[in-house]
């Protein structure tokens, strides 16, 4: 299935400027290979040694995915995916 | 209620029942109950973690008087510490993004803070940046540190946890936002040893894109407080269905908060729907974190949801 993944400025260099992207896949991780093949490079941003990169937050229609399952969770059609940078609040 | 003085006073908030947001859920076995910590002297949640960090610096003999206490914050933390400053005899100096209202600043000078403005692009990391800078050039300053500091949680774990349970036995989940962190992780922990089947619910803002200019990934940031075992799941809200909840809020149950509450109270309302689907019982508390008076200029209250959203693009409204 393919979904809509919204694409944080810092790492819109790797989608030629686009705010938001398709990508293809059933899982987490599958959709994050998807969108490496059509952007290379970009996988390296997210995930390191296998989980997701300590400052990445993604998000399946607005939950953390941290609590979804991580890589494996799951993603079905119409989902809405979007990729932030950890920030401070307080 | 009595008390010595106003640094006294901090904590014992009421808990009220939302009964129309409620009925709207379309269950009567699922309630929601708002935690009013704007009832507090300066009219936030952080006069609970910023009385506590100051009490804990003073215990340790970090804090003498005539010191200077130095505190990144985006607000309300600089104006809790502003307060017990004043009485207590300190000097502070608060590191706050720019591109927060215009109220919270005079609020801070009223109370005696001396603010050093730190650049919008970045937010609180950059403010958390500038305070370890200037921190390294006054080493006689004291830095609280809010997102690291272990009274910021223990505050919540001492007060608002045991409050909570006191006034709701019944209760099934807890919905608070995710700034520093401190209130989740000290009323988290409470519930995980008190009563552990609570749910623990993060609702946490989501700004706009400025707010996000980091130069590289390796420049984010989470709090060291923070321990994800300790909530069970994460919301990012961003501020249109905060304006829109903290509308409704204010509409059917008169309650005026800031707009920070409405992105919590969307969390309160996604797991009470969530419930009453599963035909599941639910007594849901949530955090009034302050009222909505700091934040009228923002004009988050008035005329279409569309212009209050785009308003706050790029301003910090959390």
């Amino acid at each position: 299935m393919t979904v809509e993944v919204r694409i944080p400025t810092i790492l819109r260099t790797y989608t030629g400027g686009e705010k938001a992207v398709s990508a293809a896949g059933s899982s987490l991780s599958s959709l994050i290979d998807d969108l490496e093949a059509n952007h290379p490079g970009i996988k390296g941003r997210l995930i390191e040694a296998g989980d997701l990169r300590r400052f990445v937050n993604i998000y399946v229609n607005d939950e953390d995915v941290r609590f979804l399952g991580g890589l494996e969770a799951p993603i079905s059609d119409g989902d809405q995916v979007v990729v932030l940078p950890a920030v401070a609040g307080g | 209620m009595r008390f010595d003085d106003l640094l006294a006073s901090v904590g014992g908030t009421p808990l009220v029942g939302l009964p129309r947001l409620s009925a709207a859920l379309g269950s009567p076995d699922v309630r929601i109950w708002a935690k009013l910590e704007d009832r507090s002297p300066t009219g936030s949640i952080k006069d609970r973690p910023a009385l506590r960090m100051i009490e804990m610096a003073e215990g340790e003999g970090r804090l003498t008087p005539g010191c200077t206490i130095l505190e990144p914050t985006s607000g309300n933390t600089g104006i809790s510490l502003a307060m017990a400053a004043k009485l207590k005899g300190y000097r502070l100096v608060c590191v706050m993004p720019e591109n927060t209202s215009e109220e919270r600043r005079q609020l801070l000078r009223m109370w005696g803070a001396e603010i050093i403005s730190s650049p919008a692009a970045g937010g609180s990391n950059e403010a958390v940046r500038v305070a370890k800078v200037v921190a390294a050039e006054h080493p006689d300053w004291v830095m609280l540190y809010q997102y690291g500091n272990p009274a910021n949680s223990l505050a919540h774990y001492e007060s608002t946890g045991p409050e909570l349970l006191a006034d709701l036995p019944e209760i099934t989940h807890f919905v608070a936002g995710l700034g520093t962190t401190g209130t989740l992780m000290g009323v988290g922990r409470f519930f995980r040893e008190h009563k552990s089947e609570v749910r623990i619910v993060a609702a946490e803002p989501r700004y706009g894109e400025l707010v996000y200019g980091l130069r590289n990934l390796d420049e984010g940031f989470v709090p060291e407080l923070y321990d994800a075992a300790l909530i069970d799941t994460r919301f990012s809200v961003g501020p249109r269905d905060a304006v829109r909840r903290v509308r409704e809020l204010l509409e059917l149950e008169g309650i005026f908060a800031g707009i920070s509450t409405g992105a919590i109270l969307h969390a309160a309302l996604g797991q009470g729907a969530k419930a009453a689907k599963a035909g599941e019982r639910a007594e849901i508390a949530f955090v009034v974190c302050d009222a909505g008076w700091k934040y009228l200029s923002t004009g988050a209250y008035e005329g279409t949801v569309d212009a209050a959203e785009e308003r706050l693009e790029g301003q910090l409204w959390a």
